[in-house]
């Protein structure tokens, strides 16, 4: 195809040219992936094949679905597109479909669907459920798949890859084009959507990127990056539009808070996170796009989708924790395409400029980190089993044969593909009962749901996001607004009284009721609890191993600012630097526990698997571990008692006997188990009828697991978990290679915690161990409480 | 025994119980063992209704934590306090193997199943589902064991009271001055905070008695 006349002319017209990448994308013949860096008119080059093919010809019937992970997306590039729609005098029609479309709309798209469909993953899997799936998708010509780096990067990546290969059966000949911010390998991601080309448009100019200079420097540890708020707000006023990223939403909503607190020119900045409600994040997104936001705190929640124009400035408050995102967040601020992108980033404790001085001289290195994806997960598979049977009756081998077609699972066994089958219609148990109640039955050889209402359910349950459980927050009183939502797990460490963050105004839990979480607003006041979780992201290997280099390389110090230096020599007269050869270790008292840090430099994976093996071998010993933390740099571990010697728990032959043991028992698998049986549909998430949580009839995941592994420890959704639990953590080499490269290992007996260490006592995130510890520490919790209440002789007779 | 000494002592409507770590309560001057929700046959109702196929194996589970009990106590009378099945088809379709194991379980002893707001059958003869005992809607007394707590003194079950502390759920006994409530001891149950308003209502005052390998207590 070439570009026709009406639509060079709306280019001119419009003052544009169109990108090579553009007309390039617009001659290509094959599926392809597209990769431009943000502002590169990456939408317009997907939809331009479209709209140039519906040009003077548009037949009814669904001729595009775009797909992108964010409902907001949808809308924004719907509204983008209404322009050289409307400018050219397409007679085309261009519809959303996600979970917040209308009843009436979303009932007229299934009788009369639009030319052009813009939807979200989850919404292609339900309309695919329909029987009437392959008439809709039959005239179906193109696919676009936005934002294609983020979703390869989860589950949903996984299912989208099932959804297309459906799509590529019901329509033969449709072209996919996928889009791609900057990856660090672009050939992986067009296997991963079975694209034959790769177009890489001009990245454009090198960004300019520096540690933003502040007046106070960085505190000891944690602190969120306040101390830069007024660099921070004098670089607003210096820009015309500014995206500040936080690391976490209670870190935004404190830096939000301390930026209003000091913003005595009244600059308009808006705060934009993924635990606000719908609306306010609305309100923020069309005030940005209005131009009428001089800057937005956001988080990840930004990170993705709209071209906000005139963003000129990227400001990353806290260390990146990884090079591949810090690159796409520089390319947030693009004020033109030919402009380079300028950035900032403020590092939030001593330790993390350590890590931002590092992260940029691999960004301007153009260094990306990113691990291989796996092999298709199974039990995204199983979901995609039983939505097909949804749709109608199927034939197992051609089922096997479109599945295979899928990137993630090209290489998908027939054994495993007939153990997912089975799992799907019998739940695949070595005690074979169901016979009678199968949810899915072999008839006439071809396979379909026993019970056709089972479908409502199944369609419910749509989706490979397995979040924690969330609770709305609403104002008390009648009608009370919704003001946003938090963690169950957090709401129910608040006491009545207590008061948190959210939205930038300081709340007083008041009460539960009927799963809503009742506040009142409190203005003026010091919030008690800020801290909700929300995503929090790991270093990568890549990063943590450039962070060791600096520290351990005394001539590389002079890179660091003054105060980082001076930090870095108390820790070496305190206790010691860790240093290549050398395994530093140190152990101190603090809060009624001790604590042991590895500095491992291997990264979180590792360091994850090492604290499993370590706290199992402390359990072992009586030291009676409560919990630990891995991160990229460094493990802690809680524990009652100290560990006064820690070469033995180190030793490789005792690690390695304790490996097969925990990979079966502990709080990791049964996170995995628990995610891999809500996406298999063993634990259902929805019902008709609503929600169960907190509930007697609800119980936790963790007791069928711990069922399944007890009777049943062949089951295949104990190897799903298994072989999810693995891609987080690293084989054990990769432990055996971290302490032969470290012969000597150093323990430093410290009485209180080291500058080294003091940040990692902040972190979130820890695993909890089921061990005797926790019931030594109920104990002695209930023993107080008793106490306190003056009950302590109440059972005595 | 030794073992009958395992767990929590209490007195109870000035009685002496103990509180078992498996979640059975223990009345050893009457040698009487009470077990709450057992909910026998929840994955095959599930099944049954077209949901999830969840792992068969709830029934033989619970079964083995019972056994245990019951060789460690040798009791008299056994008590199940109602939701003994998850409903009225589960005690049909138990199956024989789960039926013997009952069967051998009762050999010799009182056995007795109050009816739930899950198996509200106490008419339906058991000897038609082959089960072993006999059942009843309460046992009046001093205290009075039933399924659901009314006028006190009474054991009962239904709620599953669970504490949240140290960072987990407890299966826990809630002690009362008029009602003693006990963890359901099925596997597949879950549980109700003891701060919910039943609990409340039912004891403005009162002790969570934590079901872990060495038992403790906190207030409610």
């Amino acid at each position: 195809m070439t570009l026709p006349p009406a639509f060079a002319d709306w280019f001119a017209r419009s003052g544009w040219q169109p990108h090579p990448h553009q007309l390039a994308l617009l001659e290509a013949r094959r599926d392809t992936l597209l990769i431009a860096p943000t502002g590169g008119g990456k939408t317009l080059a997907g939809f331009l094949p479209s709209l140039v093919d519906l040009h003077g010809n548009a037949p009814k019937g669904l001729h595009t679905l775009y797909v992108s992970p964010l409902k907001a997306l949808t809308a924004d590039v719907a509204r983008n597109l209404m322009r050289p729609v409307q400018d050219i005098g397409l007679a085309v029609r261009v519809e959303d479909r996600t979970g917040d479309t209308p009843q009436s709309q979303r009932r007229r798209q299934r009788a009369d669907p639009p030319h052009i469909l813009l939807t979200t993953p989850e919404s292609l899997a339900l309309m695919l459920s329909w029987p009437e799936a392959p008439r809709i998708f039959a005239t179906l010509r193109r696919v676009v798949l936005d934002e294609l780096h983020a979703l390869a990067e989860s589950k949903r990546g996984d299912q989208l890859m099932l959804c297309l290969a459906r799509l590529r059966h019901l329509a033969p000949g449709l072209t996919a084009t996928g889009l791609s911010a900057t990856v660090e390998d672009p050939q992986a991601l067009a296997r991963f959507m079975g694209a034959s080309a790769v177009i890489e448009a001009d990245p454009g100019p090198a960004p300019d990127i520096a540690l933003l200079p502040t007046r106070k420097p960085p505190p000891w540890a944690g602190g969120g990056g306040r101390h830069a708020v007024p660099d921070v707000l004098e670089a607003v006023a210096g820009a015309k539009t500014t995206i500040i990223f936080l690391n976490t939403r209670a870190q935004a909503e404190l830096f939000f808070q301390a930026i209003w607190a000091a913003n005595d020119d009244n600059l308009p900045i808006g705060l934009h996170h993924g635990a606000l409600s719908r609306e306010a994040r609305h309100r923020v997104e069309a005030a940005m796009a209005e131009g009428r936001l001089r800057a937005v705190v956001a988080t990840g929640s930004l990170d993705l989708g709209i071209d906000w124009g005139d963003v000129d400035l990227v400001i990353q408050v806290g260390a990146p924790r990884n090079i591949k995102r810090l690159v796409q967040r520089i390319g947030r601020a693009n004020h033109r395409y030919n402009a380079p992108s300028r950035a900032r980033i403020v590092a939030a404790n001593r330790f993390e400029v350590i890590e931002c001085v590092a992260a940029l001289e691999a960004a301007r290195a153009g260094d990306l980190d990113g691990e291989p994806r796996g092999p298709g997960p199974l039990d995204v598979l199983i979901q995609h089993i039983l939505l097909t049977a949804c749709a109608g009756s199927f034939d197992a081998d051609a089922l096997f044969a479109e599945v295979r077609t899928a990137g993630p699972y090209a290489a998908l066994t027939r054994a495993d593909f007939d153990a997912s089958l089975d799992f799907a219609a019998t739940g695949g148990y070595a005690l074979r009962v169901y016979d009678r109640w199968q949810r899915l039955m072999l008839r006439d050889g071809r396979w379909q749901l026993r019970d056709p209402r089972a479908a409502r359910e199944l369609r419910m349950n749509i989706g490979t996001i397995v979040d924690a459980e969330k609770l709305k927050v609403r104002r008390r009183g009648r009608g009370g607004a919704i003001l946003g939502e938090v963690e169950e797990s957090f709401a129910a460490t608040l006491a009545p009284g207590d008061s948190f963050l959210l939205g930038g105004q300081v709340l007083r839990y008041d009460r539960l009721r009927e799963m809503v979480v009742e506040v009142t607003p409190q203005p003026g006041r010091e919030p008690k609890i800020a801290v909700y979780s929300g995503l929090k992201f790991a270093t990568s290997t890549r990063l943590s191993q450039r962070m060791l280099a600096i520290i351990a390389d005394p001539a590389r110090h002079a890179a660091l600012p003054p105060d980082i230096r001076q930090w870095l020599a108390m820790q070496a007269r305190i206790s010691a630097l860790p240093g290549p050869g050398t395994l530093l270790c140190e152990t101190f008292p603090r809060a009624d526990r001790w604590h042991l840090v590895i500095y491992g430099f291997a990264g979180r994976n590792a360091h994850q698997t090492l604290g499993l093996l370590v706290t199992r071998q402390m359990e072992d010993a009586g030291l009676a571990p409560l919990s630990f933390l891995a991160m990229d740099h460094a493990l802690l571990v809680t524990s009652l008692e100290p560990v006064r010697d820690v070469a033995p728990l180190l030793r490789l032959p005792g690690l390695e006997r304790g490996l097969e043991e925990w990979l079966a028992d502990n709080s990791l698998m049964k996170r995995s188990f628990r995610s891999v049986a809500t996406i298999a549909g063993l634990i259902q998430r929805n019902r008709p009828g609503g929600r169960q949580t907190g509930r007697q009839a609800t119980f936790s995941g963790d007791i069928l697991y711990d069922t399944l592994r007890r009777h049943d420890p062949g089951h295949l959704l104990l190897r799903a978990t298994r072989d999810e639990a693995r891609r987080g953590l690293v084989d054990f080499d990769r432990i055996g290679d971290m302490l032969a490269r470290n012969s000597r290992i150093e323990l430093r007996r410290l009485d209180r915690p080291s500058p080294l260490a003091a940040p990692l006592l902040l972190e979130m995130g820890r695993v909890r161990l089921g061990g005797s510890g926790h019931e030594r520490l109920a104990e002695r919790l209930a023993k107080e409480l008793m106490a306190s209440a003056g009950l302590g002789d109440l059972t005595d007779g | 025994m030794d073992e009958g000494a395992a767990g929590y002592p209490l007195r109870f409507a000035g009685l002496d119980f103990v509180a078992r770590p498996s979640g059975a309560l223990w009345w050893p001057a009457r040698r009487v063992l009470a077990v709450a929700d057992l909910h026998l046959g929840r994955s095959q109702r599930y099944a049954r209704r077209g949901g999830a196929l969840l792992p068969p194996y709830e029934v033989a589970d619970t079964l083995d934590r019972l056994a245990a009990e019951i060789d460690a106590l040798d009791p008299a009378r056994v008590i199940s306090l109602g939701d003994g099945f998850d409903d009225g088809p589960a005690m049909r379709e138990i199956g024989n193997e789960a039926r013997d194991r009952l069967d051998r379980l009762a050999q010799g002893r009182d056995w007795i199943w109050i009816a739930g707001n899950h198996d509200p059958e106490p008419a339906a003869p058991l000897s038609a589902h082959s089960l072993p005992g006999r059942s009843m809607a309460e046992i009046p007394g001093t205290p009075t064991f039933r399924h659901i707590a009314a006028s006190g003194p009474d054991i009962s079950g239904h709620l599953h009271p669970v504490v949240r502390l140290a960072g987990r759920n407890w299966r826990c006994f809630a002690l009362g001055a008029g009602h003693l409530i006990l963890p359901a001891f099925g596997t597949y149950t879950g549980g109700l905070a003891v701060t919910a308003r039943p609990f409340r209502a039912l004891m403005p005052q009162g002790l969570a008695i934590c079901c872990a390998g060495r038992m403790f207590a906190v207030p409610i």
